[in-house]
């Protein structure tokens, strides 16, 4: 794999905040997703978790894989503690804090989705961050709203899911809240520019991350990197953030905005099991949501 | 007195918190089937595996090369996955 050299300061700053021995399955992206957290933050942050397989990778009592604040609390109300806290910490005078709510694509787009839209409209200073391994993966890999199309769990029919993943960052851009981006576990520094911009922005931040389960997506555990990488190479994930009423489509993002330079999506799909049972007209289908999703992003650039 | 029997006494008179502690779920060591083993000559530095490592086990010094924390290493492999150089490979356990 070709790739730059990255900048030696992040690695220096990432380090001792997530300890290791934790919970969660050999490969997992969550892990690498809160080291970049812990790079912006250090311990300055309060994370608010319901319940999904972060839950499970901070430990139990007496122990805590993270050395930050952790919030444990029901699954619908994410968005609403934070809120909570974010308003608590403004009347105390605490500043240097910041609240981030951290759910799954269950707690956010199926479950959590009414106290998330009312934490939005209220526009409160947090930053919620949607880690989407596109599956209820804690409980056993049962279908969420945010599995994309022609992909198996273990509650879709064989052939894999017949609808369209639902689109959250692009609901919340509807609501108007002031920094809506999409990141990817591949790209840490790219992910690392967005946490830093949002942290400078007061109001609601919603960050959508895209994370490979190498449990649930069936695929070995060492491509976990390789296959977000490749969502973004194939044109299925698009980076970008949204702010001040435009998208402005992110570096990694840039080139496969024409179609030509994009890999073919077979190379994303072959590598996980879940796509085993897809038909080359599903494929098509794939391609054509695809392209529907860039068109729109042109037209808001 | 029926009231005071539902209070629950904290152990020691310590507030029941969890505390950050490294091996929350033990030495995840164990769980390993292939070790990952560095070769330093190949090494370029790059700090790719230190930053992509999910169990945050890699160091990577300008002057030692990268180390490896084998008690807590669960052997996923992403480090050996993301080497520009080739420097890391998968070698099975005994």
């Amino acid at each position: 794999m070709a790739q730059t050299r990255p900048k030696p300061p992040l690695p220096y700053r990432m380090r001792d905040i997530v300890l290791p021995g934790d919970a969660a399955c050999p490969g997992c992206p969550i892990p690498m997703a809160w080291k970049v957290l812990a790079a912006v933050f250090r311990e300055k942050m309060i994370l608010v978790i319901p319940a999904c397989c972060s839950s499970v990778v901070v430990g139990a009592y007496p122990g805590n894989s993270i050395k930050a604040s952790v919030v444990h609390v029901a699954f619908a109300s994410a968005a609403a503690v934070a809120s909570g806290i974010a308003e608590a910490l403004k009347k105390r005078g605490v500043n240097d804090v910041q609240v981030i709510a951290w759910a799954g694509d269950g707690g956010t787009a199926d479950i959590g989705m009414a106290s998330l839209s009312g934490a939005a409209e209220r526009n409160h200073d947090m930053i919620y961050i949607m880690y989407d391994n596109e599956a209820y993966m804690n409980t056993g890999i049962q279908r969420s709203s945010s599995t994309p199309f022609g992909a198996w769990t273990t509650t879709t029919p064989i052939i894999g899911k017949t609808e369209h993943k639902k689109d959250v960052a692009r609901i919340m851009i509807a609501h108007g809240v002031p920094y809506v981006a999409t990141a990817s576990i591949a790209y840490p520094h790219d992910f690392y520019a967005k946490l830093q911009k949002a942290r400078r922005i007061r109001g609601f931040k919603f960050i959508h991350l895209h994370a490979p389960c190498p449990t649930g997506w069936r695929f070995d555990p060492k491509y976990t990197v390789e296959v977000a990488k490749l969502a973004v190479e194939t044109g299925l994930w698009i980076l970008y953030e949204y702010y001040d009423g435009k998208i402005r489509l992110s570096g990694p993002s840039r080139p496969y905005m024409d179609p030509a330079k994009r890999k073919p999506i077979e190379e994303y799909l072959k590598l996980q099991g879940r796509f085993k049972k897809i038909t080359p007209e599903k494929i098509e289908e794939i391609k054509k949501y695809t392209e529907m999703y860039w068109d729109w992003i042109k037209r808001y650039m | 007195m029926v009231g005071q029997d539902l209070i629950i006494e904290p152990i020691n008179y310590r507030v029941p918190l969890s505390r950050p502690k490294k091996g929350v779920a033990g030495k995840t060591g164990f769980w390993r089937t292939e070790k990952p083993v560095v070769d330093k000559e190949k090494c370029v530095k790059c700090w790719l595996c230190e930053i992509y490592c999910p169990v945050d086990v890699i160091r990577v010094e300008p002057e030692t090369g990268p180390t490896i924390d084998y008690d807590y290493c669960k052997g996923c492999g992403v480090c050996s996955n993301v080497c520009p150089s080739g420097a890391i490979t998968m070698v099975p356990e005994e």
